[in-house]
């Protein structure tokens, strides 16, 4: 099941760049929430400081606090376990090329020592399945390599990877931005069905997609989290002017 | 910026403000009729009703292409709602003028007399009142729109005064029965006429506020 996330006077830096300021909120478990808002105003650094991938740039640095369930990721847990805790995709599928599909979902497995053949196998199908491509390459899954799949093949099978390592969250960090439309409506589908066992985080460019697929919307801008309200709201009467200049597409 | 899309909206606007024009005019042009009994003007008001169907349907066409095309959000989503809904009303409008030209003609057939009931006043509070909404639509003046949701209750009162007086002429004198009874219809669609103009105005307030304030005296 999905934990609700707490954050709490989150600030992030690039060496002297400071791109994330005093950001506050909840997500809620098991909901799926989006972040939009200009190129570089600092939600792509907001998703990384989630599973703290933002520290492995060596010039980049966070404080404040981010609870995920009862654990405070940066005190009471290493990185490796918060990255098991919590899966991520990123725009473009990134595949292991030289992987087969089955190697590719149970990599993180591996990774963290299982080797049991029937348990891999059980994750390889669950995993799948969850993602909705089970149907579409149970018959090819040793044999053919994760890259020979389509784009959006390719995706669904790095949700299943993301999936196999049994998350509590899953953030996502534009899914579908590289995909045509009949891809990203999958995507937007499984997201649908995924946050009833997982809580969700969703970067996108794209509003239409936030409004279909997320709960409850944040808006950010210069590494500011201007306004953070349910995705109903935000698209039909934001509180905030620089909210509804941003989506009535009235900025700059 | 999305220069091209808020260029279209701007059109859309200056499009609902040419059929407001005309659904004005054609209200003015039936009492004028109703006054002064010429059914010359009448026929204005007939052959005007095509061109305001032709213009609601370009507006909704206009809507919809923005609808499906542009995905509008927010105050932008907003306005364009509420300008398919206005757009129902003025059309709607439009047909009271109709109704009441269809009306005079129909009182031509009889003798001119005096009513107890003052049509050319309710006519101007009603017209008043859609004056009033749609300037509120121009300026995007929520405060303007309130005012014309209190002025309905007067309208209301001026069409319950008609009916019972010319109800009473009825029973009183049952010869003027058929001039009684158009008159009766006439105030009926200028009270109508009230009741678009109130949610013109409901429309700009949700527009401009986001607010949905229809039907809320009936919530109370």
């Amino acid at each position: 099941m999905g934990v609700g996330i707490l954050v709490e006077d989150l600030n992030a830096w690039y060496g002297t760049t400071h791109t994330l300021q005093d950001i506050n909120l909840h997500i809620p478990a098991n909901h799926a929430t989006a972040l939009i808002g200009p190129s570089g105003c600092g939600k792509s650094t907001f998703v990384r400081c989630l599973n703290r991938m933002h520290e492995t740039n060596p010039i980049a640095r966070a404080t404040g606090v981010v609870k995920m369930g009862e654990i405070d990721i940066y005190n009471d847990a290493s990185p490796v376990e918060i990255r098991r805790r919590v899966g991520m995709v990123f725009q473009r599928p990134n595949p292991f090329p030289t992987m087969s599909i089955y190697d590719n979902v149970v990599s993180g497995l591996k990774l963290n020592g299982f080797r049991n053949r029937r348990i891999l196998d059980e994750t390889v199908e669950r995993s799948l399945k969850q993602a909705a491509l089970w149907e579409e390459v149970k018959d090819d899954l040793k044999k053919k390599s994760g890259a020979s799949l389509s784009g959006g093949q390719q995706q669904r099978m790095c949700i299943a990877r993301a999936l196999a390592v049994d998350p509590e969250v899953l953030l996502m960090d534009e899914p579908a931005s590289a995909l045509d439309p009949v891809s990203t409506s999958k995507i937007e589908d499984l997201i649908f069905q995924l946050k009833s066992q997982y809580t969700i985080v969703i970067v996108t460019h794209n509003m239409q997609q936030a409004a279909r697929v997320a709960e409850n919307t944040g808006f950010f801008l210069n590494g500011k989290m201007v306004e953070f309200d349910s995705t109903h709201k935000i698209f039909t009467n934001p509180r905030d002017k620089r909210t509804e200049d941003y989506i009535t597409g009235r900025f700059g | 910026m999305r220069v091209k899309f808020h260029q279209s909206l701007d059109e859309l606007k200056e499009k609902l403000l040419v059929m407001a024009g005309m659904a004005e005019q054609a209200i003015q042009r039936s009492i004028e009729a109703y006054r002064t009994r010429d059914l010359s003007i009448c026929e204005l008001v007939f052959r005007a009703e095509p061109s305001i169907n032709r213009l609601e349907r370009e507006i909704d066409q206009m809507a919809l292409d923005l609808l499906a095309m542009e995905q509008p959000m927010a105050i932008d989503l907003r306005f364009i709602l509420s300008v398919i809904r206005i757009n129902a009303d003025l059309e709607r409008v439009g047909d009271q003028a109709v109704n009441i030209a269809v009306r005079v003609r129909e009182m031509g057939a009889f003798a001119n007399i005096d009513l107890p009931v003052d049509i050319p006043k309710l006519a101007s509070l009603s017209s008043a009142m859609v004056r009033k909404s749609l300037q509120a639509f121009i300026e995007g003046d929520a405060e303007l729109a309130e005012s014309v949701l209190r002025l309905d209750d007067e309208v209301d009162e001026m069409n319950d005064s008609a009916f019972y007086a010319l109800s009473t002429l009825i029973k009183e004198k049952p010869e003027l029965t058929p001039q009684s009874l158009n008159a009766l219809i006439i105030a009926r669609n200028l009270e109508r006429v009230g009741d678009h103009a109130t949610n013109i105005a409901e429309d700009v307030i949700f527009w401009v506020r986001g607010a949905d304030v229809r039907h809320s005296n009936n919530a109370l």
